[in-house]
């Protein structure tokens, strides 16, 4: 009996998890990337002849994580906003795969992005566009539970994109809420394992480690709400502070880094109440003025008036020296 | 603040305080009040310019190089009917002016766009 060899069989797993596009309008191109539960092919939207992403489950998933990738799709569809990927179809494929069309989006993902963005201002800016979408999301009732770098997307443009709704969750419905938790219960008994840092958690606490909250972490669904995001974007601003190009949270920094521990506080009631609220605190420390995550001292105050009217200031400083010259060059 | 108000107020303070500086000149000191109520009255002019300015162009440009041009003619005129004192009258006058075309297209307010329900 002769053994196959392993890229023999890695690429006999590639082909298997070929979709089978047969019957559809699409032509797959590429597979582009793989998660916990579904891949992501780059493929041809054949009847508009435009490029689309197809995410189609994995060849052997469950019929759970089918309706969950639906639910995705639901979930997509549901929020029609520039910074949530559009959704233009799902179904499921001839070989029984659960798949959903959506628009295919060119650029890179915020963790590879930042290196090219050295300024704490500029990544204010950009955390500033990461929290539209999402509080958008929580308008609509729903959570993401999954916020990290590499679910936000920044297109060509720089357009600011938050992808992967797979673990989104309606806050409204009550009755989904709770079939959720049950879901989220069994599975953890299922399969108590960990997962490697980065990449989400599936058939266990869902999320990932690293970026989950501490309820999420728990699997304490009651407790899972809108703050339980806003734990995920403190994460993501962490991430922003301290990747290498910025080094670390310098003194003049302080109000920026009280704004993430407030967002990542343990306890859900000491975080901000709404995304809303985390958003005006980083317009307040882009604008130089006072952050209410920050109790800052007369000193601080003093130096944040000075760096926001500094202008006029040095005008008006300027003016004074000038009559102060004035009279003493004028005197006989 | 709307844009004219602060001129008129910033143009006052500063008016009034160039005037007063006056009482350092033992020259002009006798002078000191009327010289205090005309440079007054000359900020709050430059103030109303310079804020109907701000109100019309939203620009700190050219909001800056206006307000530098009004206060050097406005000074200019002063030190015409002074028959002297120009470097001394035309600075401070010039920077006053410079100073409240910052302040009005910084910190000045624009009015209001009417309510779009109320637009016919």
């Amino acid at each position: 009996m002769k053994w196959l060899g392993d890229g023999t069989v890695d690429r006999l797993r590639a082909n298997m998890q070929v979709p089978d596009l047969s019957g559809t309008r699409y032509r797959a191109i590429r597979y582009v990337a793989g998660g916990g539960m579904a891949a992501i092919w780059l493929a041809e939207d054949t009847v508009l002849q435009r490029n689309v992403a197809l995410k189609v489950l994995d060849a052997d998933d469950s019929p759970e994580l089918a309706s969950r990738l639906l639910r995705e799709a639901h979930i997509l569809a549901a929020l029609e906003h520039p910074g949530i990927v559009p959704v233009h179809d799902a179904g499921t494929l001839q070989d029984g795969r659960v798949f959903y069309c959506m628009k295919y989006v060119e650029g890179q993902r915020l963790d590879e992005f930042l290196p090219s963005v050295p300024s704490l201002v500029e990544r204010v800016r950009l955390m500033l566009r990461i929290t539209e979408p999402v509080a958008f999301a929580h308008a609509r009732g729903i959570i993401h539970r999954d916020l990290k770098p590499e679910n936000v997307m920044i297109g060509p443009f720089g357009e600011v994109l938050v992808m992967d709704w797979g673990l989104g969750k309606l806050l409204s419905d009550r009755s989904t809420q709770l079939a959720a938790a049950s879901l989220d219960a069994d599975e953890q008994q299922r399969s108590p394992g960990a997962t490697a840092p980065g990449s989400t958690n599936h058939g266990s606490v869902l999320g990932t480690p690293g970026y989950m909250a501490p309820e999420q972490l728990r699997g304490d669904v009651a407790r899972m709400d809108q703050r339980t995001d806003i734990y995920g974007l403190g994460a993501i601003l962490s991430v922003m502070l301290c990747s290498p190009a910025e080094g670390r949270v310098t003194r003049g920094h302080r109000p920026v880094g009280a704004i993430r521990a407030k967002a990542m506080h343990p306890d859900p009631d000491l975080r901000y109440g709404t995304v809303e609220a985390l958003t005006a605190d980083l317009a307040n420390y882009l604008a130089d003025s006072a952050v209410s995550a920050y109790s800052e001292s007369y000193l601080e105050r003093l130096a944040r008036l000075f760096h926001r009217h500094r202008t006029a200031v040095i005008l008006i400083a300027a003016y004074l020296v000038m009559r102060l010259l004035f009279i003493l060059f004028s005197r006989p | 603040m709307n844009k004219v108000m602060i001129g008129i107020i910033l143009g006052a303070i500063l008016g009034a305080l160039d005037g007063m500086t006056a009482w350092f000149t033992p020259a002009v000191r006798a002078g000191i009040v009327g010289i205090v109520f005309g440079s007054t009255l000359k900020g709050v002019i430059a103030g109303v310019l310079i804020g109907v300015f701000a109100r019309k162009v939203h620009s700190l440009a050219l909001g800056i190089v206006f307000g530098l041009s009004v206060g050097l003619v406005l000074a200019f005129i002063i030190a015409q009917l002074q028959h002297g004192y120009y470097f001394q009258i035309m600075l401070p006058g010039g920077m006053v002016g410079l100073i409240v075309g910052y302040a009005t297209q910084k910190y000045g307010r624009s009015p209001q766009l009417p309510n779009a329900a109320s637009v016919r």
